[in-house]
């Protein structure tokens, strides 16, 4: 396929000249996908690129029929699966006229992709428009499907809930007494329901605790030597973050050489992305989260080691969690593929759809449960543990780790994650 | 107490960060009237540049003050070549347009080398923590400084009264006062302007370029990081009036102690700090607080 | 003259209307937002005639958004012509207060105040947790006069109201050109205070130019949010109103039309060049700027005047 064939309709169509558009010649032999994350901007290295790659290898392995079972069918249910890669950075305008390009330009059979929440909210309601198979992989709000049941719409990864109510209950777990916390999150949507849902978590779990210092630096801030000194006034024990990437990496840096993590224990809901690059300059005994039982914090099946070796053999790095979210996204959204395909014939969007619904399976990061949202959100155990980094080996290692079942850090389906934790996670099963 | 000592030390250390970033971009905005997009991109590729040059001295092996120096030495030099090939190359070309068309072409290149930035580095992150962790910290009472920050304010106030000193004491800074004051005149008396302006450029590009270099060690250096930094700067060279040195050098400690107190007291607000003083100047001081009278002419 | 470039203007506006429905939904939905986006950039030509340039037009673009969304979530209230008009008057209210203070400014002092302003906007937005922060929240679907449309009948709908209104804004605006205050734009661009000596009040002037373009950015934010069915405080952020500085000089001031079809052409090589080159589109955008402003100095809208009749277009 190549550019000239794309753009030549594009610019006919936009000249505004009346004509006929050469229709996306569909092979019955493959299975079009898109696949969008960012490519591009500062939340392309920690999230978009491995979870385009873990996209990649997961596509290959399964074209070349080489995916351990159930899996191991080729491609999805026998045809080959054609992915087409696509950036997420830009406007929301930007994300919904590039989500509407993939599927009315070039007629994919589903996406599955997007990082941002704010993304996943714009999509979401075109993809039902549109009558659109899509799977998010990454984006953690758990409003995409507390706002109105989908139909077109799945998400395999748990929402964000899961991370921080595990975070409060790990906490608890391993530190006793603690009687003050305090937190450090992005000014932005993701950060502010990090903290809101970690917060309200504690509140419940430990009411005789309470917040200290409350920080919300601006998003890419880069500079945070104030938060580090207020929180360097502050009597907690722990501190909760929710920082990604640069901004956990530049304030990793700056709160170490004045010795923070020395006074408070950092838990860091995302930290694993983190791990591999910052190896020894990540604090020992720091909480580690993954935002469920990803990367180090995965139980060992063959599943998961196949899925460890075929992404460190080609990216000589380990799969993070954006990676795992990815994978799980595309085997799920392949079984459900398959289901379908066994009444025979290429299924349709409505067919997958409904063979998705309530889907259970076990991939590299265990058993997911298609369990909220009406059968469309997943929901998995997850872990947390400690960071320590192996001296020997050269190696980060997370130790102490605590799991915890699916059922205990989600809520049951039919009520909203807020209104769940404002009361008192009733019906959590640990 | 402890929490006034803290606001007046973080302070001083964000309006040296601020200050550090701002000088260049007040500079080639007093003497050319550019307000410089790419100045973004001059911290960007300095901070790059001071990541890959810890890169190679950690692998020597080097002293760490030596590391330092190397590090900025590598971030300014960077600097120097980027200014030489954006003034000769393409500013050259625009010079006599609209202000705002050349603020256009500032622009058009920070978005054409943020491209760059990708093909030379790629999309992952770059740490150059080294320095910093090498410098080590101090504990005053319940707080704990780093003596990195120490040694940006003291560069900072460096800087200050070196511009300073160059502006009021030297030839060239003489020369540079007054084309800044009018550009015509300075002419018609036989100034080279053009040479003035190849020189403050490359300055600007320079200082822009120490600005990432010397901020690298703090912070993850990845993508994007030049757009933050854009509009921070603007800030503060509006609110100490654009082309004034000691303007920006009011700016940024106005800036800095107030965001400092809003951390500390109302975290809330801290979002709004840097527009919010920067409205309210503008307000009171359309032009800023440092800023001349402006001849009319008719 | 005037007559004749009228009759151009809206044969042109019939021809993109018609050519709608041949078009395949994408297409159409990618248009209505390019048209969507024009309206503000026709605004930033009324200013950039007499020389102001706004870094913070997206102010109002935001304005306009979030009150046609708001209205939709809070009363669900949702014909289409009621909300857009809400929120280009909305805009536009503000614009005029706004304007009070900004008239005083010129230069890259009117960029930097109204950059600060809508950068107030913005941070406002992204602490108010009940709507969503920086994920924004959804627009309802809109309704046509009680008609509630759906797939692509409704983004048809949505493109002609785009193109109904851009040409109510296009005439509207033509007219201000050949009004004496429109007419003063280059005067003011060139020496103010001989404008002043004039017994004319440029700070009026510049007032008025500030209400009409904050107005078409309203109307342009309106439809776009209606277009897109979501709204996020990003529509507020600096770089927002940079793009559309970026189209308004690769468009030039020349003409009114010249908006439009820059617009679609931003729109239109944005999506091509994510599609064939990712990652780089931004050096590509990057270096049309450049090209345009070295060789094309009028912009584009140049182009068509010097091809067609010399002069015609352009006043």
């Amino acid at each position: 396929m190549s550019a000239r064939t794309r753009i030549l309709p594009a610019l006919v169509a936009l000249a505004a000249v009346a004509a006929v558009l050469p229709a996306g010649a569909q092979q019955p032999a493959t299975v079009k996908l898109g696949i969008v994350s960012f490519l591009t901007g500062p939340a392309a290295s920690p999230f978009g690129i491995p979870g385009r790659n873990g996209a990649e290898i997961v596509i290959e392995a399964l074209n070349a029929g080489k995916a351990p079972p159930p899996f191991d069918k080729v491609g999805f249910g026998g045809s080959k699966v054609e992915a087409k890669y696509v950036d997420e950075a830009g406007s929301a305008a930007n994300v919904v006229t590039e989500f509407r390009n993939l599927v009315q330009r070039d007629q994919v059979d589903a996406v599955v992709g997007y990082v941002s929440s704010g993304s996943c909210l714009a999509v979401t309601p075109v993809a039902e428009e549109l009558k659109a198979l899509t799977v998010f992989y990454d984006c953690g709000t758990p409003r995409i499907f507390e706002e109105k049941p989908r139909r077109y719409v799945f998400r395999v990864s748990p929402h964000a809930t899961m991370d921080n109510v595990a975070a409060a209950r790990y906490v608890l777990a391993k530190k006793k007494n603690i009687t003050s916390y305090s937190g450090i999150n992005q000014n932005y949507a993701w950060g502010q329901d990090s903290w809101r849902d970690f917060e309200g978590a504690m509140k419940v779990l430990a009411p005789k605790a309470t917040a200290d210092k409350v920080l919300f630096p601006k998003l890419f801030a880069g500079e945070y030597g104030a938060e580090i000194s207020t929180l360097l006034t502050s009597k907690s024990q722990i501190l909760h973050t929710s920082f990604y990437d640069g901004d956990l990496e530049s304030f990793i840096f700056q709160e170490q050489a004045r010795g923070l993590d020395k006074r408070m224990t950092i838990i860091m809901t995302t930290g694993e992305t983190a791990i591999w690059r910052l190896k020894d300059k990540m604090p020992d005994g720091t909480i580690i989260g993954a935002r469920g039982a990803n990367g180090p914090l995965a139980r060992d099946t063959e599943i998961n080691r196949w899925f460890q070796k075929i992404y460190t053999d080609r990216y000589n790095t380990p799969p993070t969690y954006p990676a795992y979210q990815m994978a799980q996204s595309l085997l799920g959204l392949k079984l459900a593929y398959e289901k379908a395909a066994a009444a025979g014939g290429k299924p349709n969007a409505d067919a997958v759809a409904a063979a998705f619904t309530g889907l259970e399976f076990t991939g590299p990061a265990g058993h997911v449960k298609m369990a909220l949202g009406e059968g469309h959100q997943g929901i998995t155990e997850t872990a947390y543990g400690t960071y320590k980094f192996n001296k020997q080996t050269k190696m980060p290692e997370i130790v102490d780790i605590v799991r915890f079942p699916a059922e205990c850090v989600n809520p049951p389906p039919g009520i909203d994650a807020d209104k769940w934790i404002a009361g008192g996670m009733k019906g959590a099963k640990c | 107490m402890l929490t006034a000592f803290a606001i007046f030390a973080d302070g001083l250390v964000y309006a040296a960060y601020l200050f550090i970033v701002a000088i260049g971009l007040t500079l080639i905005f007093g003497v050319m009237k550019i307000l410089n997009v790419t100045h973004g991109s001059f911290y960007a590729f300095g901070a790059y540049g001071a990541a890959t040059a810890v890169g190679i001295y950690a692998n020597a092996g080097w002293p760490a003050a030596l590391g330092f120096l190397f590090m900025l030495a590598f971030g300014m030099a960077i600097g120097l070549v980027m200014g030489v090939i954006l003034e000769r190359g393409l500013l050259r070309l625009v010079y006599g347009r609209d202000e705002v068309i050349v603020v256009l072409v500032t622009y058009a290149t920070f978005l054409i080398l943020e491209d760059v930035i990708v093909l030379i580095w790629g999309a992952q992150s770059y740490a150059a923590y080294q320095p910093m962790v090498a410098a080590g910290n101090i504990e005053i009472g319940d707080l704990i400084l780093s003596n990195y920050d120490l040694v940006l304010v003291a560069l900072a106030a460096g800087l200050a009264a070196l511009a300073y000193w160059a502006l009021k004491y030297t030839r060239y800074g003489r020369l540079l006062t007054t084309v800044i004051f009018d550009r015509e005149t300075a002419a018609a008396f036989g100034i080279n302007v053009t040479v003035v302006y190849t020189a403050t450029f490359i300055l600007g590009a320079m200082l822009g370029a120490l600005g990432g270099a010397v901020m690298a060690p703090k912070i993850s250096v990845t993508l994007g990081i030049g757009v933050e930094v854009i509009v921070l700067a603007f800030a503060v060279v509006a609110i100490g009036g654009m082309g004034s040195i000691e303007g920006a050098l009011v700016g940024a400690l106005i800036v800095g102690i107030c965001r400092a107190a809003a951390v500390h007291l109302v975290p809330q607000i801290e979002l709004f700090v840097i527009y919010g003083v920067m409205a309210l100047v503008l307000v009171v001081r359309p032009y800023g607080l440092f800023v001349r009278a402006r001849p009319r002419k008719i | 003259m005037a007559a004749r470039g009228h009759l151009v203007g809206a044969l042109m506006f019939l021809i993109a209307a018609a050519v709608g429905p041949a078009l395949p939904d994408w297409a159409v939905s990618l248009a209505a937002i390019a048209f969507a986006n024009a309206l503000v950039v026709l605004g930033l030509v009324v200013m950039w005639r007499a020389g102001l340039v706004s870094f913070g037009q997206a102010l109002y673009y935001c304005i306009g958004a979030y009150a046609v969304a708001l209205i939709a979530r809070w009363t669900g209230f949702t014909d289409a012509v009621a909300l857009v008009a809400i929120g280009g008057v909305g805009a536009g209210i503000v614009a005029a207060l706004v304007g009070f203070l900004l008239a005083r400014y010129r230069e890259i002092f009117f960029a930097m105040l109204s950059l600060a302003l809508s950068m107030i906007l913005y941070g406002v937005l992204v602490k108010t947790e009940s709507l969503g922060s920086t994920d924004g929240f959804s627009v309802a679907t809109p309704t046509f006069f009680g008609l509630s449309l759906h797939g692509d009948k409704l983004i048809l709908a949505l493109y002609w109201l785009t193109l109904g209104i851009d040409a109510i804004a296009a005439a509207a605006v033509g007219y201000y050109f050949r009004s004496i205050a429109g007419a003063l734009a280059a005067p003011i661009r060139d020496n103010e205070i001989r404008v002043e000596f004039l017994g004319v009040s440029v700070t009026g002037i510049v007032h008025g130019k500030v209400v009409i373009a904050g107005t078409l950015g309203g109307l342009g934010g309106a439809l776009a949010a209606l277009t897109i069915g979501h709204v996020d405080p990003a529509m507020a952020y600096w770089t927002t109103s940079g793009g559309f500085v970026f189209v308004t000089i690769l468009a030039g001031a020349g003409s009114v039309a010249a908006a439009f079809v820059g617009s679609l052409l931003f729109e239109a090589a944005r999506s091509i060049a994510v599609d064939v080159m990712p990652g780089l589109w931004q050096m590509l955008l990057g270096a049309v700027l450049l090209l345009t402003i070295l060789f094309l100095p009028e912009g584009l809208g140049s182009l068509a005047a010097r091809v067609g009749k010399r002069g015609e277009v352009k006043r």
